[in-house]
């Protein structure tokens, strides 16, 4: 979708997905944006609402970070790296606050199965507590955003492919 | 999942994806009778109702926009031409061109979307695209590469290929750059050919033998296949302008269902949707693409619903071929949108969403306050048709086993691509078989 800055193939690709309108949805977008004060070299940063053909079309070839509000019973505000190309992504993880029913699992899984992964795909998951209609993030999932800044601004910054 | 005991078949899906929405299917059976069939849904349109009132007109398509992920275009079409209709605004022919092409883009996106990943593995025995993805890599290819170009036609026209944002009452915010639509000549084109490729490919498939009688419903127009305007139009021989759109539809309440089911007054249920625009407006298409409809097997006046995917497959067709010819032909408006003056009116618009039609009437008071709002989605006008079918399929195929049938059960349902609402995709079927009625 809309690219925030300039495409820079040699560059990570930090991908918040979201929705603004639907609270804790927009944790993705929450640190993108925090991330985009940061000024990070080497670093191009791009919200997306989690459609998946589009998905697969902007991170194909690139290394690409992604965060995402998950849902799945865990505290809100837990944390969770997922390196997709060596786990598989449960369906019922991710928050299913896109209207295609047809997001980022789907095309990390048709991904795989197309053998059209990109190079480097890491998850970072950020688990909301309400999903509502409105804006504004839950205080917990408002600390872990702060968190997944300063992780994924590390791990873009040394251009580890391992945990942080 | 299916439980059998000696008098007792319980079919339950806890999670049924490749729909849009949240909803639960209710099926009773008490031995080869069927009983009541209910499928109840949340529909969010009816908050966006009292949402508009005391809204500016000019945020109309902009909220109702986000009544749908799938279809926002169609919101955004039938809320400016209702506007328009209130305040005499008249557009330019190229505006009039700009929305048919991004409602092109529209149909391409929502239909290949549909095609490939939600009801292709229904034909083909998969759970989903992804495992289909493994046996069928180059279909599964195609059919992305075909909705990217639908996504590229909206986000060029509409800003973003969801939730567009440069659709406005009388034209755009920002007219397309010559450039651009070199670009999307080109990618409509290569489109175009994935289009014939996909109906070749959706003519191959198995299609239960099954139709039905159902009085169908589209706009008609008389020189085009309909997108933004036209008379509303049925089989049983309605001819109306959209203005009296009321008098001849109501929706009802039933207990079971936040949901409002359509009918047309006097008549019953009906079918609103491809199949309807198709079988009101086959000879509309140009020549060539109904040679192709044919050669994929499908009859002039289409009866079987799980045809409907070649239905779309042709429309899809159709939609690549028509955004060519608009962009070859276009020459930019004047004015990305004219002067509009206000005044207290009521004014009404249908356009063809890629379900079917959707029907907005706005109350607009002095200021261009919206007074009073009105909206009818196509999956509440085909809700009792779905629920027919149903009864119809499970009727008809009582003696298979429970597997089978919950099966053939959400491969009914997804013929009609039901958009059931737009934040989550939850769909609770259950059969009950023998002796729990009642209870």
């Amino acid at each position: 979708m809309e690219s925030l800055v300039e495409s820079e193939a040699t560059s990570t690709l930090v991908i918040g997905i979201g929705n603004r309108q639907r609270k804790d949805d927009a944790a993705g977008l929450a640190v993108v944006d925090q991330l985009r004060d940061e000024a990070l070299d080497g670093v191009e940063l791009v919200e997306h609402s989690g459609e998946a053909a589009s998905l697969m079309d902007l991170w194909q070839g690139r290394e690409v970070l992604v965060i995402d509000a998950t849902s799945s019973g865990q505290p809100a505000g837990t944390i969770r790296r997922v390196d997709l190309l060596e786990e598989q992504l449960a369906d019922e993880v991710l928050a299913t606050c896109s209207s295609h029913a047809f997001g980022l699992a789907q095309a990390v899984e048709l991904g795989r199965a197309l053998g059209e992964l990109p190079p480097r795909l890491v998850l970072y998951g950020i688990e909301g507590a309400d999903f509502s209609h409105g804006e504004g993030l839950s205080g917990a999932v408002e600390e872990a955003v702060e968190e997944v800044v300063g992780e994924v601004a590390s791990e873009v910054g040394s251009g580890a492919s391992e945990a942080p | 999942m299916p439980k059998e005991t000696n008098n007792t078949r319980t079919i339950q899906v806890d999670y049924l994806a490749r729909v849009e929405g949240e909803g639960k299917l209710y099926v009773e059976m008490d031995g080869d009778d069927v009983g009541e069939v209910r499928l109840e849904i949340f529909e969010p349109p009816r908050f966006f109702e009292a949402l508009l009132r005391g809204r500016d007109y000019v945020e109309a398509p902009d909220i109702t926009a986000r009544i749908c992920g799938i279809c926002p275009i169609a919101y955004q079409m039938s809320a400016v031409h209702a506007m328009e209709d209130a305040l005499g605004v008249d557009i330019e022919p190229g505006i009039r061109e700009l929305r048919r092409l991004i409602y092109c883009g529209e149909w391409i996106e929502s239909h290949t979307l549909h095609i490939y990943m939600l009801h292709a593995p229904d034909f083909l025995g998969y759970a989903g695209a992804v495992e289909m993805a493994k046996d069928h890599p180059e279909v599964v290819k195609r059919g992305l590469a075909l909705k990217k170009a639908g996504n590229e036609l909206v986000s060029t026209l509409g800003g973003r290929e969801v939730h567009p944002i440069n659709v406005r009452v009388g034209g755009f915010y920002r007219l397309p750059r010559p450039k651009e639509l070199r670009q999307l000549a080109e990618t409509m084109r290569q489109a175009r050919e994935l289009a014939k490729e996909t109906l070749e490919w959706a003519a191959t498939l198995d299609f239960p033998d099954y139709e039905r009688d159902i009085e169908f419903v589209s706009l008609s127009h008389p020189d085009e296949y309909p997108f933004n305007e036209g008379r509303v139009v049925s089989s049983q021989g309605l001819d109306i302008s959209v203005h009296d759109y009321d008098d001849h539809f109501e929706e009802q309440h039933l207990e079971h269902s936040t949901a409002l089911y359509s009918v047309h007054k006097g008549h019953g249920s009906y079918f609103v949707g491809p199949m309807a625009r198709y079988n009101l407006n086959r000879d509309r298409l140009p020549d060539w693409i109904q040679q192709a409809a044919a050669d994929a097997g499908l009859e002039k006046v289409c009866k079987n619903p799980y045809k409907s995917i070649l239905v779309r497959a042709v429309e899809v067709l159709f939609a690549c071929d028509e955004a060519l010819r608009i962009l070859d032909a276009y020459e930019a408006p004047d004015n990305a949108a004219p002067d509009i003056e206000l005044h207290a009116a009521v004014g009404y618009a249908a356009t063809e969403a890629p379900r079917g039609l959707l029907y907005h009437r706005y109350e607009l008071a002095d200021d261009g306050t919206i007074a009073d709002a009105r909206i009818v989605p196509p999956t509440s006008q085909n809700q009792y048709a779905i629920e027919d079918d149903l009864r119809g399929v499970v009727e008809r195929n009582i003696a298979m086993g429970s597997d089978e049938l919950q099966w053939r059960c959400e491969q009914t349902i997804r013929n009609y691509d039901p958009c059931i609402s737009c934040a989550t995709h939850f769909l609770n079927l259950q059969i009950n078989r023998g002796e729990s009625r009642g209870e």
